[in-house]
């Protein structure tokens, strides 16, 4: 483990004092400076900003969007050191494409962004992984691609994290995905009983990994032979 | 399974006369007394209901009068399991694991109306009963069910264990799910799950 840095919130001079905001409106107000900056370094890869209920959301494009992230995590005039959330969202209306959507905050200058990237209709769900940017990003994505079928290029495990990695029935958060799942009960206790548990772990995950070698003898061989790991 | 009804057993006789007081009984009788009112729970909270649990065990509503006080949190160590909360089908064969590993005579309590039916949680996530992967003694409804309703179930496992008979040992055969089916795990597995690790001591349930 490296060190880390403290960072104290609000510190960038000529920040307001925070109070508690008041009558914001449904729709409009102020922007975050964030996404003026946006628009001035990427130019039409800034597809739209919009202010809703005070938080300012910027479309981006997605190819587009790992260059964007980096960007403002490391520009010193953004510094956004903190990703909060990525998710997706599919929306009833079958013409409109699914979203996949960062949540970014800046400690240092107290601001909270979303960047949305609409993923084209027809196209694989496909989108570059933030990862190289916020190793915070790895189970976030994780959880992504297993609710929406969302893939990460660059995520270095993308594999299911909340549903088991056998688990057969598709993407539970996709509109197309029947609320009991696809298989009849008998058949999802059937799978579920027959998944290994020991099975859905890695090595780093197990902390066996740190005491491996104080581990008797036997089971150090049966977790070396893969049995108890499924690596 | 143990719910027969036989006759209230006779409990005490005492010589006043011989200092060193005796006391006849059935061995049965003495037997279920003791492990009626000595049941170490295995809680297994999965969800709200646990919350629940908690208050039952904590001093307002005090597990301990019943000889519950000792949660085991070792399925090795543990004769009731009480599911409280709802059971993912993720959960199911690690749910199956624990119990296999409890030893015999054992029961289990299934908490609330999401371990019993799955509840609201319809859904492709959730176990639709959780008598689908263990065999359970009593059912609580509620959601959550109240802590007196967990202390009224707990009554009524003890009732249970009370009226259990040597002479009928079908309540304690450890059930073995059909070697064919998905609920059978080889003995050789939960021992294999039951290892001693760290500086615990060897509890397999084959005793090796
Ligand atoms: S029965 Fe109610 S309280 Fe209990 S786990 Fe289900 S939802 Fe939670």
């Amino acid at each position: 483990m490296s060190g880390f840095t403290v960072i104290q919130s609000g510190t960038a001079p000529g920040l307001p004092t925070p109070a508690s905001p008041k009558n914001v409106p449904h729709r409009g107000g102020a922007a975050n400076p964030s996404a003026e900056a946006l628009k001035a370094q990427f130019g039409d890869a800034i597809r739209r900003v919009e202010v809703v209920w005070g938080e300012t959301n910027v479309t981006i494009d997605l190819a587009r969007a790992l260059d964007i992230v980096r960007w403002l995590h490391d520009d010193p005039s953004q510094h956004y050191e903190y990703l909060s959330d990525v998710t997706a969202v599919e929306f009833r209306d079958r013409g409109m494409p699914i979203e996949v959507i960062w949540h970014l905050r800046s400690i240092k200058y107290r601001r909270f962004l979303r960047l949305k990237a609409p993923l084209a209709k027809g196209q694989p769900l496909k989108v570059s992984s933030v990862w190289s940017v916020y190793k915070g990003a790895d189970w976030l994505e994780r959880e992504c691609y297993d609710m929406f079928g969302i893939v990460f290029e660059g995520h270095p495990d993308l594999r299911r994290i909340l549903l088991w990695e056998q688990y057969a029935e598709g993407f539970p958060l996709r509109k197309d995905f029947p609320l009991r799942g696809r298989f009849s009960r008998a058949e999802q206790l059937r799978q579920a009983l027959s998944a290994n548990p020991e099975a859905r772990y890695s090595m780093e995950e197990l902390s066996i990994a740190d005491a491996f070698q104080e581990l008797p003898l036997d089971m150090r061989a049966r977790i070396r032979g893969g049995e108890s790991t499924g690596e | 399974m143990g719910l027969i009804d036989a006759p209230t057993p006779t409990v005490v006789s005492v010589d006043p006369v011989n200092s060193e007081g005796w006391i006849t009984t059935r061995l049965d009788f003495l037997v279920n007394w003791g492990r009626a009112n000595s049941l170490w729970p295995m809680p297994f909270g999965t969800a709200c209901c646990a919350i629940e649990f908690m208050a039952t065990a904590a001093s307002k509503f005090d597990l301990a009068r019943f000889g519950m006080e000792r949660m085991g949190y070792s399925p090795r160590q543990a004769d009731v399991l009480i599911c409280a909360g709802r059971v993912p089908f993720k959960l199911a064969p690690v749910l199956r694991r624990i119990w296999q590993q409890m030893p015999q005579p054992k029961w289990a309590i299934s908490m609330g109306a999401c371990a019993s039916t799955g509840g609201m949680f319809d859904n492709y996530a959730v176990v639709q009963g959780i008598d689908t992967i263990i065999p359970i003694d009593v059912y609580v409804p509620g959601c959550p069910p109240r802590p007196e309703a967990l202390i009224h179930a707990i009554m009524m496992l003890q009732k249970k264990v009370m009226k259990d008979r040597m002479s009928d040992s079908a309540a304690r055969v450890e059930m073995d799910p059909d070697p064919a089916s998905q609920l059978y795990i080889p003995p050789s597995r939960i021992d294999q799950l039951s290892e001693q690790f760290g500086n615990s001591i060897p509890q397999m349930r084959s005793g090796q």
